[in-house]
């Protein structure tokens, strides 16, 4: 493993980068997150991808790390660690989607985030505390519904299309939907509603 | 299209203007004042006929120069009038394309294409004079010796079929950016999918900035054919997601109450849901 994680350090141009990275996700050995997760940081959209879909397969082994390994200063890297997050849609990621939604400056970084909150395992945690995170992404998703940003809110049009999985939240969900038919100057937006309606 | 107004105005660092003080101030002893007056009523889409008068008699500013001779009122006043949406402005604006300087040429026709107005066809279509063979690079200068680009895509998207014997040498021309230019008009006024795919094909060869740029033309035409091609592109994803948002307005009925969803429109919602 040592050698194979050494490979991914040492890498000198994008293609050996790539090829480090997919053997060290082949090698489906634990000890691999950080430096997949590190991958993100490098700028190289190929490797990055390839070690996105390994932590996905990880799934909630990999969460944990990946929580705590996002990259403040760097919002590309940090795009594909909230895809990544978003993908194994584990619920312990709903604060860290939350708050992406809410507050992050880079827009992509928060439409991967918008997305994911419709996305999560409800049913992994228990009745009481389900329903609480479920209403925190409802009301998150509502929120950003306002935003000046079109594809802000085509990315919350997405989640809340998700989240009206949940029963109880297909009404409200709907009668959002009806609203913003009305008010919603962008007609990709309103497309993208009314493929969420029928 | 590219945005080369003065978009890097700092909201914090603007003096907090109103549509009156910004009418106002155009005729401000400060120039700077002036400049940025014209900027923000452009930005903040101020329409009302005061704020377009004001506009267009500040095409005609001499105060305002630069060493080099430019004239950065005039090239504010035309970028804001094409924002404003009103026709009384073309009058103006055709004259600015005779302006010496490049940048208000330039303005004026990229503020032209936005108002659609068949009077400036003539005037447009003069700029191409001497054809490929007089668009070079001016001596010194960042740019060539008209604002070709903009002359092109307003000539395609006012539709002027007239002008396609002029506009098709272009596909040749030596500077990439302008062959994309001539390809996105030809397919405007075409529809020929062959001038689709060369944008396609440079999508794919070209640089990362010509692969933003050929984004924004494939958006701008609606060329269907180029989804998957700007799903995959290597681009952020924010510049794919405007390509697609381009493709999908163009799938979409007038009446957006009344738009039934089809399958090609389904087909792009899908690739931008998974861009997300």
């Amino acid at each position: 493993m040592d050698e194979l994680i050494r490979a991914v350090t040492l890498a000198e141009t994008p293609s050996q980068m790539v090829t480090a990275v997919k053997n060290l996700a082949l090698a489906k050995d634990p000890s691999a997150i950080p430096t997949l997760i590190a991958v993100f940081g490098y700028n190289n959209p190929e490797a990055a991808i390839v070690a996105a879909t390994a932590l996905t397969e990880w799934g909630e082994i990999a969460v944990p790390q990946l929580l705590d390994q996002i990259d403040d200063y760097n919002y590309g890297a940090r795009a594909y660690s909230i895809r990544t997050i978003a993908a194994i849609a584990d619920p312990r990621a709903l604060d860290i989607l939350v708050s992406t939604t809410l507050t992050d400056f880079a827009p992509s970084v928060r439409r991967a985030a918008a997305k994911g909150l419709g996305n999560l395992q409800w049913h992994k945690l228990d009745i009481s505390e389900a329903e609480i995170a479920i209403n925190r992404a409802l009301e998150t998703l509502l929120f950003i519904c306002e935003d000046t940003d079109w594809s802000i809110r085509y990315a919350a049009i997405v989640g809340l299309q998700a989240l009206a999985k949940v029963a109880a939240l297909k009404p409200p969900i709907s009668a959002k939907f009806q609203l913003m038919l009305t008010k919603d100057t962008e007609k990709a937006v309103c497309a993208r509603i009314q493929l969420a309606l029928a | 299209m590219i945005e080369t107004s003065g978009e890097e105005y700092s909201a914090q660092n603007a003096p907090n203007l109103t549509p009156e003080i910004a009418i106002a101030n155009l005729q401000s002893s400060d120039l700077s004042l002036r400049y940025y007056a014209a900027w923000w009523l452009g930005k903040f889409r101020v329409s009302q006929p005061e704020a377009i008068d004001a506009l267009i008699a500040a095409l005609e500013d001499e105060a305002d120069r630069t060493e080099l001779g430019g004239y950065p009122l005039r090239r504010n006043a035309a970028r804001a009038l094409g924002k404003l949406g009103n026709l009384k402005a073309v009058p103006g604006l055709i004259r600015c394309l005779e302006c010496p300087d490049f940048y208000v040429r330039e303005a004026a026709a990229q503020s032209l294409a936005m108002l659609r107005d068949k009077r400036a066809l003539p005037a447009l279509i003069k700029l191409l004079d001497g054809g490929v063979d007089q668009a070079i690079q001016v001596p010194g200068l960042p740019h060539l010796t008209q604002p070709y680009t903009a002359v092109l895509e307003a000539l395609g998207a006012m539709g002027a079929t007239e002008a396609i014997s002029l506009i098709q040498p272009f596909l040749k021309h030596s500077v990439p950016r302008l062959q994309c230019s001539a390809a996105r008009a030809m397919y405007q006024l075409t529809q020929d999918s062959i001038y689709g795919e060369l944008l396609v094909k440079t999508l794919a060869t070209g640089d990362l900035k010509m692969r933003r740029v050929v984004l924004g033309d494939l958006g701008a035409i609606g060329y269907l054919a180029a989804a998957e091609a700007i799903a995959q592109a290597q681009v952020e994803n924010s510049f794919k997601l405007i390509a697609l948002k381009g493709l999908l307005e163009y799938q979409l009925p007038e009446q957006s109450d009344t738009f039934g969803i089809s399958e090609q429109a389904i087909r792009v919602m899908d690739l931008m849901d998974s861009l997300l």
